[in-house]
């Protein structure tokens, strides 16, 4: 349930008395309702469900959980081997 | 696609994979509710890369599987009416009811059309004012306030051959009811995070105070899987029983208020029959009073239907996590993808179709039951 | 799907059908109706043709189920083949049903390695049907075939009720010469064999899709329809032996791999990652939910080639104007016969099934 994907607010109109907007999700443009989120602007990404933006992505929290799953990585770095850390860990066998 | 590609960079996904491995000590069953959930671990394989002490129960979370016989046969019946032009998304097409489906319909004259948005649906009662327009309102919290917006239209503009057959489901009663079945092995969830999008977290942590249950907040894409399975896992191995939102760029904690306000005038809460479950009490929606004129159940007479579910399919209890499609009598015999008894066979996140499709591949994958089914 | 004989009709008497046969018994007992998925290309598609269309035909000794049937006539190996054209909408971002009539038919005869000499073509017109509009597909087919160096030379025109066809059906059938010492059958897959794609995959599809879905595109996605007879020429001058090859169209490349794998009763592995997927094409897909892979193509094809010489064979496509951006993207194994597997970007593998009937956007 919820396939729903983000998409960039490129121009912002109204139909039947309801704000509409192209959006476009990496090259491919479709008309999305507004509705239900007054606050959106053009140049925000937004979460797009069966043709309405339900969220507004938020684009820093994004990149905080990017450099979060990052950050993982780069810890086994500064401690050396990743595969004697996680053995040190779960005092058991790595995984092969 | 900006905001989907990172997130689907396989060295972080390999990251992620390390932690989890890493942290786990101890067999685990998690459920994630939301079939679009399911639908990604599958596509991309992550089942076979987690550790293989982690079970993944597929959850209740796919409209398809849980929409109730009765509905689909009275979907049947509307869409078999000649004045009716009967709007659905595609994934419900090929759900079995009692005789025959969607397509069956279809290839004996009814007027059956898939659409992408049920906006489209009203465009079509626009253009055609002779015909009654149907669209079949199914779906998770998710799908409900674009399913009210469009009967708030069809009110507001008094378009007035638009009705909506409506089957909304909610997800936390259906936690309840999964925690309450005896047998029950789930011991953490994934929240279906497009479903908080929509309603925030609120309701969450109440449940996970009464069943100590972890319940983290996730995504769709295989990052965001990986994620919520990490943070659920270091909870479960900690024995804490949280809310945790592992998906904060598309959910703030009060989700969305104008679409809330929307369900809350549009719909109100009622008991809703679970395909193979069972009646849940207060876990659907229907239409309000106020707006009972549109809803398709009064205006088409399709009372008097008399389903028959076969008595072989056991898709209920593979729902709820407590038997594997393989242990079903059925499974692989009378039962499979191209016949499907259940629902739970012929959706593509179905847990039987899954387990249907892995079956064959037997040694190439890590075990010849791939973990999670 | 059945194992057991499929039995043969006796010219006395009435077509036999296997309804046994059928794996799904319930729904074609409850109504035995022709259904959309049908014509999908998928395993409902199969099943109609093994179970129905065979048993009363009779099962030819030429293989029934490929593209085009390879018959000898008096000393000569010709490909023979026939396809139907039935389009919406009739005419979309790229081309026609009337390009489609003719390049299809056409590569349906090159994926035998033929060389696609003369077409015929018929028309059902439905009474009502815009003259402008049957003349615009019959000026795309002439300039189509002209431009292929291949003739129509003999045809048919019917005219039903209004409101008993749909605008307009085309029928389009070929012959054509195969060169000596060309022997290219699904059957022929190989483990070890390398499978490589002649560009972008799920273009076609696309392109038809976003006129029933009201997308727009940035860099317009049209149709890719094209003949690849001289592309095929091209493979096989570096290659003679070249061992399968498959036009993706209806089901797309997920269907085509699945009966080659059937086929041969051999395992086929495709690389997610080196799948050529345009990005809109992707972001498409991914709005509506559907997999490339499924999609149908148009002016591609697939191959399985010796691996000794998959290196020339590729070099040779991406100097053709319609193999540039020619890809390998797996290969065929022993293992699992008569599945296709994809490796997934992040390590995992999924099984890529055969498409039941229509393909369908999703919504979870």
């Amino acid at each position: 349930m919820c396939l729903a994907l983000p998409g960039k607010v490129l121009e912002i109109t109204e139909r039947d008395r309801t704000r509409m907007a192209k959006v476009d999700f990496g090259g491919v443009v479709k008309d999305v309702c507004l509705a239900y989120l007054p606050e959106i602007a053009v140049g925000d990404y937004t979460i797009v469900h069966v043709g309405f933006a339900i969220q507004k992505l938020d684009e820093a929290s994004a990149v905080e959980t990017l450099k979060l799953f990052e950050a993982l990585g780069m810890m086994d770095q500064e401690l050396g081997d990743p595969w004697g850390r996680a053995a040190a860990d779960a005092g058991q066998v790595p995984p092969a | 696609m900006k905001y989907v590609e990172e997130f689907n960079d396989p060295e972080l996904a390999r990251r992620l994979l390390d932690d989890i491995a890493a942290t786990i000590t101890r067999p685990w069953a998690i459920m994630e509710v939301c079939g679009g959930q399911t639908h990604s671990i599958i596509r991309h394989g992550i089942d076979q890369l987690l550790p293989s002490q982690l079970e993944l129960i597929h959850g209740p979370g796919c409209p398809v599987c849980v929409t109730p016989l009765e509905t689909i046969d009275k979907a049947l019946a509307i869409a078999a009416r000649p004045e009716v032009i009967f709007c659905s998304f595609g994934d419900m097409l090929r759900v079995p009811g009692s005789h025959g489906d969607l397509f069956r319909v279809k290839s004996a004259g009814g007027d059956v059309r898939v659409v992408y948005s049920p906006l489209d649906a009203l465009e079509l009662a626009k253009a055609h004012p002779d015909r009654q327009v149907v669209f079949f309102g199914i779906g998770f919290e998710t799908t409900a306030p674009p399913n009210a917006m469009t009967v708030y239209q069809a009110k507001r503009l008094g378009i007035t051959n638009f009705s909506l057959l409506v089957s909304h489901v909610r997800v936390p009663p259906a936690i309840t009811a999964i925690m309450e079945s005896p047998g029950c092995r789930v011991q953490a969830f994934l929240a279906a995070g497009h479903v908080c999008s929509v309603m925030g977290t609120s309701e969450y942590p109440p449940l996970a105070e009464r069943f100590r249950v972890p319940i983290v907040v996730t995504g769709f894409e295989p990052l965001d899987i990986l994620e919520g399975i990490r943070r659920t896992v270091h909870q479960l191995e900690a024995g804490r029983a949280e809310v945790d939102n592992a998906y904060p760029r598309a959910v703030p904690a009060e989700g969305n208020p104008a679409a809330q306000a929307m369900l809350a005038d549009v719909f109100e809460v009622t008991d809703r029959a679970w395909r193979g479950i069972g009646v849940i009490r207060r876990s659907g929606w229907r239409l309000s009073e106020r707006y009972r004129a549109w809803d398709a159940e009064d205006r088409f007479d399709v009372g008097g239907i008399v389903t028959a579910e076969s008595a072989q399919c056991r898709s209920g209890e593979v729902l709820q996590g407590l038997v594997k499609p393989h242990e079903c009598a059925a499974f692989g015999t009378v039962c499979t993808p191209r016949t499907p008894l259940g629902a739970t066979m012929v959706s593509s996140e179905g847990a039987c179709a899954a387990y249907y499709l892995y079956r064959r591949l037997g040694g190439t994958s890590r075990e010849a039951e791939p973990v999670g089914r | 799907m059945a194992g057991e004989p499929i039995p043969v009709a006796d010219a006395a008497q009435e077509p036999v059908l296997d309804i046994d046969g059928w794996s799904c018994p319930r729904p074609l007992r409850d109504s035995p109706v022709v259904v959309l998925g049908h014509g999908g290309g998928g395993a409902m598609s199969a099943e109609l043709v093994r179970h129905l269309f065979l048993p009363a035909l009779g099962e030819s000794e030429h293989g029934g189920l490929t593209d085009s049937a390879v018959i000898e006539l008096g000393g000569a190996r010709l490909a023979f083949s026939t396809d139907s054209y039935v389009v919406r909408p009739m005419i979309f971002p790229g081309g026609s049903i009337g390009d489609l009539a003719v390049n299809g038919t056409i590569n349906d005869l090159a994926m035998s390695g033929a060389v696609p000499a003369h077409l015929s073509a018929g028309f059902i017109l439905e009474e009502g049907t815009h003259l402008d509009l049957v003349g615009r597909i019959a000026t795309a087919m002439g300039r189509a075939a002209a431009a292929a160096g291949v003739r129509v030379v003999t045809g048919d025109t019917k005219v039903v009720d209004a409101g008993h066809g749909d605008g307009v059906y085309v029928n389009t059938a070929g012959i054509g010469l195969v060169p000596d010492g060309v022997d290219i059958r699904p059957q022929r897959a190989r483990p070890g064999d390398v499978v490589i794609v002649s560009g972008d995959l799920g273009v076609h599809g696309i392109a038809v899709m976003s006129v029933r879905e009201g997308l727009e595109f940035g860099t317009e996605i049209v149709s890719d329809t094209a003949p690849l007879h001289g592309l095929v020429a091209a493979m096989l001058a570096v290659c003679p032996d070249l061992h399968v090859l498959r036009d993706p169209t209806r089901g797309g490349l997920a269907a085509s791999l699945n009966e080659i794998a059937a086929a041969a009763g051999v395992g086929v592995e495709l690389v997610e990652r080196s799948l050529p997927v345009p990005e809109p094409v992707a972001n498409a897909c991914g709005l509506l939910g559907l997999d490339p892979l499924y999609v149908a193509n148009e002016g591609k094809l697939v191959a399985f080639v010796p691996p000794e010489r998959a290196e020339a064979v590729l070099a040779a496509m991406q100097t053709h104007a319609y193999g540039r951006r020619s890809r390998v993207i797996g290969s065929v194994v022993a293992e699992h016969p008569g599945l296709e597997v994809a490796r997934t970007a992040l390590g995992g593998t999924r099984v890529v099934d055969l498409p039941w009937g229509e393909l369908l956007p999703r919504i979870c």
